[in-house]
């Protein structure tokens, strides 16, 4: 067959069911493009060649068999490293787990697994998924593909890097405050954030417990439904998974590709548009939005007054949950363990001291300190209390504006990709990448980024972001889907064809 | 190392004349649940060293806590026979702080939202019945358990290294924390005692716990201030930990309230700090002051959902409790006519429920008492076990009265049969059977002993036959050495007086 890495998820589930492919053949032409361009892009922490081709093999034999284990047996994907891969290192892109190996899967995984996905590795990221540039990472920056220079976004730059370089036609992210849907944008990819509790945690070594959500990261809607439909659903595992069926989410994305949406009433957010949004990101938007109401949708805008305290309000959440979940990183049973220079018999206590010191980079320590500080006795009213007061009223403006509206619409990210190193010594204007993310965190609810074309003043992709009530995930995919198509109509093809072509690449 | 001490000690009566006892007590259960609080594992006691853990209870990243419905179960039952008010909605919070024996560096606990709170319950000390009101029981799960090697403690301080065993790790623990208990006077130390009797069998009695103190399923930390006077304020109160025997929490209270009186008495001020208790010598030294305690920082458990008991079923559990202890001592008090001392005497030992067991498979109340508190509490006490861990059963020793009863043995076979019985040959009737316990009921060997005796000693049978009855057990003695002691001596002194009248 033609380039399989070029292809999307759903066409070659069909040539692997029509005969035309074989999962070996597609896994090692996926390896064979990461042996190729990953030296640029660095998407990938760990290569499991070994395992992704056994994986395949055994796909293969199923499907001789007749006996596929589902639509996408033998589709290859990778993984995010903060789920946990039994017998394949997991070190969160930090330093401090360097070398950890889980004796146990993360549900998300054992289902891809179940479900006949070979593995290829897993991508890199900032470290316990702190940042949006994956710069982050204790081993490296991930590049955007359309541009080596500049950040893939993040925490999961590298599941959409390696999207985006066609290095796996799938992956799988995990978003806290966007660091699935943001990536997405800046890398011209598919990244959808699942309801919460749509998608097990169980095994997604946690930032912020309350506030992840693992979920697809692809090059198309209807491959994101695929892969959502694999992974999702309740997990006894997982105290906060939601103990109902998912809705039909890939009938939802053919129903929106096919192109009709009138009666669907779409609310535009006042406080997610305007100021602080780069002007070509802002245009991209203005005009996707106008072409789906030239498919028949009704426009209206909406106001969230709260969703200006929205990032304010993460940052106290997150690094609150962050500095409890963190703790458990002592250097006594797993990972990283360094002794103090110069002290003989060290304690316990300074042993620990001196790993997490060495292990943690100054981002998590910086929000380490700010959570254990929310949390203090004296300042847990002021700050985590307050917090979630104001995280309730951020779930009432979601309520309010559904009413008016099925779904919601923004910019996915406020600025296309900046170069690396621009951002990293200023964390606020770091952390104002997911200002229009965040909020979806907070109330639990879903959303999907899809590419809305280049801005003009750098020509990097930008995206648009779709939102919708909790456990509404299909009107996300057919809303998605439906700008997906048009956009791709007036392209007259993929954004991503429009990529440069990356050194090493044969194709 | 022995723990010693500079601490001056007012004596208990001087301390008592001087100052009035206010009362803490924080009692830690373990629950018997198959599997621990938030995961599968096995909760056996005494398995090998981490052979019961898995990626939940190890706090390895990414697992997530399931709570244990029999856990939550077991609380409301704990609560309402505390006749506490169970929450309707109520949350886990960690705890946070490093210990190395805690797998996540936080302890999934209960904050201000406990599951049980506002209770009461009554307990009695000589005669006089106090009223313990409970502040709150709450769930939470277990720490590993941390064994220091090397140094001459077998504490962290001065060891080479530490070894941790998980199997604990995530246990479910249900924290039982009374109100201040006033009012006690110098019955402090007894009641303090009396309370943690009294709800070791409540929690026998609800089936939830092994409620085994030496194991450590059933631990306390005793809190204890002073004051000049019932009517003052409360003093700064010290918390000592660990006090895991029942004698030991009524002499922590008696050498704590000694310790603060010396201080106040001096003039000096009492620290609010932990403190460790030593039961070797019977005494505390300071562990963590409170200046420097840690901000355990809780918030909500954001990986597990509220609790939210339905109340049909929490009615359902009430309606199914069992009867309280105070109210099954009365009854049981009542039904066998035991005297208070008698009565008091079989719960101290421990004997309540084997006495009411025994009785039920046939013995009377006197012979079951009789035989649990004397010669089975003699024999628990040489083996350094409780009472109920005797390889002997309540139908065993009924069936020994029975024995008796019968006159196939006597007293002192009795206690021979029982020696087989706990050295695992059978029951009691197997034991008669093969040692050849019985009594020798062959009434012409008998006959013909009581005639060797009669003749043996004339001077006695002349006494007796003058009416000196009380003579005979010179005689009777004489048979049962003849016959060792196979004889049924009632059925002997019968013989003599029939031979001598
Ligand atoms: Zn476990």
């Amino acid at each position: 067959m033609s380039d399989p890495t070029r292809r999307t998820a759903a066409e070659l589930a069909d040539a692997l069911a029509s005969g035309e492919t074989s999962s070996v053949e597609l896994t090692r032409a996926h390896l064979d493009r990461i042996a190729a361009v990953d030296g640029d892009v660095h998407a990938f922490l760990q290569v499991d060649a070994e395992g992704a081709l056994a994986a395949a093999r055994a796909s293969d034999e199923r499907r001789a068999a007749g006996t596929p284990a589902s639509v996408l047996d033998g589709v290859p994907i990778a993984v995010k490293d903060v789920l946990a891969t039994e017998g394949l290192p997991t070190t969160c892109g930090s330093r401090i787990l360097e070398g950890w190996v889980p004796p146990y899967d993360a549900t998300v995984v054992a289902r891809l697994r179940q479900a006949g996905l070979p593995i290829l590795g897993k991508t890199n990221m900032d470290e316990f998924a702190m940042g949006s540039s994956t710069e982050h990472s204790a081993y490296g920056p991930t590049h955007n593909p359309w541009d080596l220079s500049r950040i893939p976004g993040g925490s999961g730059g590298g599941s959409a890097a390696a999207v985006a370089a066609f290095e796996a036609p799938l992956a799988i992210g995990t978003d806290t405050g966007g660091s699935i849907r943001q990536p997405g944008a800046v890398t011209g990819t598919v990244g959808v954030k699942p309801t919460y509790g749509g998608v097990s945690r169980y095994g997604l070594v946690s930032l912020a417990n309350s506030l992840d959500q693992a979920g697809p990261v692809t090059r198309t809607v209807l491959d994101a439904a695929l892969l959502h439909e694999v992974v999702g659903g309740h997990d006894p595992l997982d105290s906060t998974s939601i103990d109902q069926p998912l809705p039909a989410l890939v009938e939802a994305a053919r129903q929106g590709a096919s192109g009709d949406l009138s009666g669907v009433r779409l609310g535009v957010v006042k406080e997610l548009t305007g100021e602080g949004y780069q002007a070509g990101v802002q245009q991209r938007f203005d005009e996707a939005v106008q072409l789906l109401v030239g498919a028949g949708a009704e426009v209206v805008e909406v106001s969230c007054p709260t969703f200006v305290h929205a990032l304010a309000t993460y940052y106290l959440i997150l690094p609150a949950e962050a500095s409890s979940n963190l703790a458990r990183f002592d250097a006594m049973r797993y990972g990283l363990r360094v002794y103090p220079d110069g002290v003989d018999a060290p304690s316990a206590e300074e042993v620990m001291r001196a790993t997490r010191d060495v292990g943690f980079g100054d981002e998590v320590k910086r929000r380490i300190i700010l959570g254990t500080y929310a949390l203090s006795s004296g300042y847990y009213d002021a700050y985590y209390g307050q917090a979630q007061k104001v995280r309730t009223l951020v779930g009432r403006d979601f309520a309010t504006a559904f009413e008016k509206a099925d779904v919601l619409l923004s910019p996915t990210a406020p600025t296309t990709a900046f170069k690396i190193g621009e951002k990293v010594d200023d964390p606020l204007a770091m952390y104002l990448n997911d200002l229009a993310t965040i909020p979806a965190n907070l109330a639990g609810v879903p959303g999907i980024s899809v590419p809305s074309g280049l801005a003009d003043e750098d020509g990097l992709p930008t995206g648009l972001q779709v939102l919708a009530p909790a456990t509404a995930d299909d009107r996300v995919y057919r809303i998605g889907a439906a700008a997906e198509r048009l956009l791709l109509e007036k392209w007259g093809g993929p954004l991503l064809d429009r990529a440069p072509d990356l050194a090493g690449a044969s194709a | 190392m022995t723990a010693t001490t500079t601490d001056p000690v007012l004596s208990f009566d001087e301390a008592m004349a001087r100052f009035d006892p206010v009362l803490g007590l924080e009692v830690h259960v373990e629950l018997n649940t198959v599997s621990k609080m938030f995961c599968g594992c096995s909760t056996v006691f005494g398995a090998p060293p981490n052979t019961q853990t898995c990626p939940v209870c190890l706090g390895l990243p990414g697992s997530m806590p399931v709570v244990n419905g029999k856990a939550v179960e077991a609380a409301i039952r704990i609560g309402l026979a505390l006749n506490c008010s169970i929450a309707e909605w109520c949350r886990f919070a960690r705890k946070n702080y490093f210990y190395p024996d805690m797998p996540k560096n936080f302890q999934t606990s209960q904050y201000d939202e406990p599951i049980a709170y506002d209770g009461w319950t009554e307990v009695d000390v000589d005669g006089t019945t106090y009223r313990i009101d409970i502040e709150r029981a709450h769930m939470e799960e277990d720490t590993g358990k941390s064994l220091h090697v090397g140094g001459a403690t077998g504490r962290i301080h001065g060891a080479d290294h530490s070894l941790v065993d998980y199997n604990r790790a995530g246990i479910p623990l249900i924290e039982i924390v009374t109100k201040p208990v006033e009012g006690t006077g110098a019955q402090a130390p007894q009641v303090a005692r009396a309370y943690v009797a009294h709800l070791r069998d409540l929690l026998l009695g609800l089936g939830v716990s092994d409620v085994r103190m030496e194991q450590g399923s059933l631990r306390c930390d005793v809190n204890l201030s002073l004051r000049e006077s019932p009517s003052a304020p409360f003093g700064t109160r010290s918390e000592t930990k660990n006090v895991n025997s029942l004698r030991s929490v009524e002499r922590a209270v008696r050498y704590e309230t000694g310790r603060q009186a010396a201080r106040l008495a001096a003039g000096e001020r009492v620290v609010q700090e932990t403190r460790h208790w030593h039961e070797d010598t019977g005494i505390t030294t300071p562990g963590r002051s409170k200046e420097e305690a840690e901000d355990y920082r809780y918030f909500p458990e954001p990986d597990l959902v509220p609790i939210a008991p339905d109340r049909a079923w929490v009615e359902q559990l009430k309606a199914g409790l069992p009867e309280p202890p105070r109210e099954r001592r009365a009854r049981l008090q009542q039904e066998w006519g035991f005297s208070d001392l008698e009565m008091r005497d079989t719960v101290g030992a421990g004997a309540l429920g084997l006495v009411e067991e025994t009785i039920a498979a046939g013995a009377s109340p006197a012979a079951a008492r009789k035989w649990w508190l004397s010669e089975m509490a003699r024999r628990a006490n040489e083996q350094g076990v409780e009472l109920t861990a005797l390889a002997v059963t309540p139908a065993d020793v009924a069936r020994v009265q029975a024995l008796v009863d019968e006159g196939k043995v006597n007293d002192k076979l009795a206690r021979q049969v029982f020696d087989g019985v706990l050295a695992g040959e059978g029951t009691p009737d197997e034991v008669v059977e093969k040692r050849g316990l019985a009594v020798v009921s062959d009434e012409g060997a008998l006959s013909a002993a009581v005639d060797r005796a009669i003749e043996a000693n004339p001077d006695v049978a002349q006494k007796i036959r003058d009416g000196k009855v009380a003579a005979a057990g010179a005689l009777i003695g004489a048979v049962m050495k003849e016959m060792r002691g196979q004889a049924d001596a009632g059925r002997v002194r019968e013989l003599i007086l029939e031979k001598l009248a």
